[in-house]
């Protein structure tokens, strides 16, 4: 069957372009024609082929990751549900004084919202941005659900005077579109001022930036320790002799096909206060009994047992790229007058890289997204970005705020991933 | 394959939709998932024939909230908190719920008077109150034993780790009876700068050695290992503990944070009528009575109180076991769900801030 690929068919396809006389097939069509066909026809039975693996990615990865991301520019719980107010906003420019109208609107709006129970979405979207306003909306929704006299400003003002606060109605004017930068701003711990400027949170709730560093930081320090820890062992592997090494290779992959949480909670056994490893040292006398190490529910803890987990997806490229290094390039420089360090390192080291640059994009990028260990054994100062946007997700119920982290998260490690591939070069990777 | 995948998409909500006669119910699992089985569920199931599945989740509120955004509503029945309840009943995922409709109290009483106060709301009707308390390692104490709130965070008296759980909302109120504040001030407090800066001052002077627990299974376990020597948790379980295991603790009642536990029926749930039948007899006086034999968590109607008896053993009395305890009552700082609904997202990261700053 002809096909891209096919240089005959690459020859005749330039000829006929070349347009001195059209060559044709033997029932007389085009040839050009009667190719391009037969090629779409192959085509076509190859994407039927993994159309249902596309299906299956699309329905569950895309579509749901879409519209998770989406969450984080685009809130519609006010404009949705407070149309004439909205209508009103996109009427007035910022800066107008809320007249009569204004009034009017967010009193039908209100009356409206209660009466169908929308209004505990309205006073959650204003709430992530004015804390304190939920309740606003919802009493003022159970008083007005049966209707409200005119004059609306002075009715609702009487109802509660926080209906005339300014910060309350930018927030509203903010809202009233439902694509907004909100959730981004608060992801970097800033906020829009009254006057619509960006400005820096207060500092004691400043918190989201810290821990984006922290995630990063601690990353790249398991990613080092795990390099330490497993470069010998692969070496080990790759070079001892296959019986050695086959047992060796089992006491790693143990603990790879052991489940995540009894890993983290054998951690836990071995590192608490009243733990095997503090009873060891107590026993021995290396340290009082008073004064018990504290290994984990903190930064330690998190640093531990995360590097124990990540540890093979380092060791397995490395050794996966060590096996195929030939011993007798080393040999060759040692008989050259290499010290073993400098054959080690000018002639062994480079050829790892593959193997390394795998390793460590692995290990970073499955460590940048934890969540599970460093909940469990990381206290307060061992938590990572992930754990805040798991407690957006299922504690605060904050969807979009979780959406933003989330994307903020995936595209700092694309932006790496990118540099990764300007600096080593993707093509130098290597699993296998 | 697409036409396919629809058609038994279609097929299989056809036969879900024809097995009638069960009803969903969510709740929390463990010691308490076990106490609604044998008080609800088998009753339930043997008088009128439904069958109950029973689906255990962390808090099932997240997954009634995961479902009522993807409009697929697979549960009938969710056990939820009172704010989650006020909250998803604003925003209209709930159904509402007449206390004319509920059963009377033995002896006449309409329901809307024989519940406590608070445990009706629109849409959702409480089963139990439960209660936050301290509780400590006798073996760690003997001679003198703490007994108030203050002790909890006395480490000269009193030393030894902490357990608190990771939240604002069961720590803050804990710092402000521990220094000093009454029950009854704790909101108009934390609803200050003042309030908040003073709860956070407090919880500073014991911040190196607190080990902040999530689950509700953590501080029992913190106390058993010997990790901490006080930790707060849920009175149920760590009633399970002493009672039920025979552990060497002992429960501070002073400063305890009460809460209640509400059923909740989603709108457009599968089975809406065995829901509300499942609803109506499950809060009942006598199903609430029956649920304290196998879990210390206070029934929401004042007729169950009277009907309490015995611990699941035969010989533990449970009065005083129970948050609801009037004894127990004077000091309880009862849960807010308004003040939570407004200030819990703040809060929330405010504390986020201060523990993840050394």
């Amino acid at each position: 069957m002809a096909n891209a690929l096919d240089p005959h068919a690459a020859i005749v396809t330039t000829a006929s372009g070349a347009g001195d006389g059209m060559l044709t097939t033997a029932d007389g069509k085009p040839l050009a024609r009667a190719l391009a066909r037969s090629q779409s026809r192959a085509r076509r039975r190859a994407f039927l082929l993994v159309l249902p693996l596309l299906a299956f990615v699309v329905v569950t990865f895309v579509v749901p990751i879409g519209q998770m991301l989406q969450r984080s520019f685009y809130n519609d719980g006010f404009s949705a549900n407070m149309p004439q107010l909205s209508a009103w906003f996109d009427q007035n420019p910022r800066g107008t004084e809320p007249d009569d109208a204004a009034w009017e609107a967010l009193a039908g709006d209100l009356v409206a919202s209660a009466e169908v129970r929308s209004i505990g979405v309205v006073g959650t979207r204003i709430n992530y941005d004015v804390p304190g306003t939920r309740s606003l909306f919802t009493s003022t929704g159970r008083k007005v659900r049966g209707g409200i006299e005119p004059p609306y400003r002075e009715a609702l003002l009487e109802m509660d005077e926080d209906w005339g606060s300014a910060r309350l109605w930018n927030a509203m004017r903010e809202a009233a579109t439902p694509i907004t930068a909100n959730f981004y701003l608060a992801s970097l711990d800033r906020r829009r001022a009254e006057d619509g400027s960006i400005e820096q949170v207060p500092e004691r709730q400043r918190v989201y930036v810290m821990l984006f560093m922290r995630t990063f930081w601690l990353s790249l320090l398991i990613t080092g320790l795990t390099f330490i820890l497993g470069f010998p062992v692969a070496h080990l592997l790759a070079t001892l002799p296959m019986r050695k090494s086959n047992l060796l290779m089992i006491l790693v992959l143990l603990p790879f096909w052991t489940s995540l949480l009894v890993r983290t909670t054998s951690w836990m056994v071995l590192l608490q206060q009243q733990g095997v490893i503090n009873d060891i040292l107590v026993w021995l006398g290396v340290i009082e009994n008073g004064q018990r190490l504290q290994m984990i529910y903190n930064q330690t803890g998190t640093i531990i047992a995360m590097t124990h987990i990540l540890l093979p997806f380092m060791i397995l490229p490395l050794y996966s790229v060590m096996r195929t290094i030939n011993p007798s390039y080393v040999r060759a420089a040692r008989s050259l007058g290499a010290t073993s360090w400098t054959a080690f390192r000018r002639i062994y080291f480079p050829q790892t890289l593959p193997g390394l640059g795998a390793g460590a994009l692995l290990v970073f990028i499955l460590a940048v997204g934890y969540y599970i260990t460093p909940a469990l054994v990381g206290g307060s100062s061992g938590q990572l970005i992930s754990n805040l946007i798991a407690e957006h997700m299922t504690g605060t119920l904050n969807w979009s705020m979780a959406a933003a982290l989330a994307a903020l998260l995936l595209a700092s490690v694309l932006i790496l991933y990118w540099l990764y591939d300007r600096l080593v070069g993707i093509d130098n990777l290597k699993l296998g | 394959m697409k036409t396919t995948l629809i058609l038994s998409t279609a097929l299989a909500g056809m036969a879900f939709a024809a097995t009638a006669q069960e009803v969903n119910v969510v709740s929390w699992g463990g010691a308490y998932e076990v106490s609604q089985v044998e008080a609800y569920n088998k009753p339930f199931a043997e008088q009128t024939g439904i069958k109950v599945n029973m689906i255990a989740a962390d808090n099932p509120a997240t997954p009634l909230k995961a479902q009522v955004e993807a409009g697929n509503i697979t549960g009938d029945v969710f056990d939820i908190e009172v704010s989650d309840a006020i909250r998803l009943c604003d925003e209209g995922a709930l159904v509402e719920i007449d206390p004319a409709d509920l059963p009377p109290a033995p002896d006449g009483t309409p329901a809307a008077e024989d519940f406590i106060d608070g445990a009706l709301q629109d849409c959702a009707v409480a089963n139990i109150f439960w209660g936050t308390v301290i509780a400590y390692d006798t073996t760690k104490f003997e001679g003198n034993a703490p007994a108030t709130a203050a002790d909890f965070f006395d480490l000269e008296a009193f030393p030894g780790k902490r357990g608190l759980p990771k939240t604002p909302k069961r720590t803050l109120y804990l710092a402000l009876i521990a220094d000093g504040a009454a029950a009854d001030e704790i909101y108009d407090l934390l609803g200050s700068e003042e309030g908040v800066e003073r709860a956070f001052a407090k919880l500073d002077t014991i911040k190196n050695d607190v080990v902040w627990w999530e689950a509700g299974a953590q501080p029992v376990q913190l106390l058993a290992d010997g990790e901490v020597t006080m930790a707060t948790g849920y009175n149920g379980r760590f009633f399970d503990a002493m009672v039920g295991e025979g552990k060497p603790f002992a429960i501070i009642w002073d400063g305890q944070y009460m809460d209640l536990d509400m059923f909740a029926i989603p709108k457009d749930s599968p089975n809406p009528e065995a829901a509300m039948e499942y609803l109506k007899f499950a809060t009942d006086t006598q199903r609430l009575a029956d649920q304290a034999k196998y879990i210390a968590y206070g029934p929401a109607r004042k007729s169950s109180a009277a009907l309490v008896g015995l611990y699941q053993d035969g010989k533990t009395e449970m009065g005083p076991h129970m948050p609801t305890n009037p004894e127990y009552m004077t000091t309880a700082v009862m849960d807010d769900p308004e003040f939570w609904a407004d200030h819990d997202a703040e809060l929330t990261e405010r504390f986020n801030s201060w523990l993840a700053g050394s």
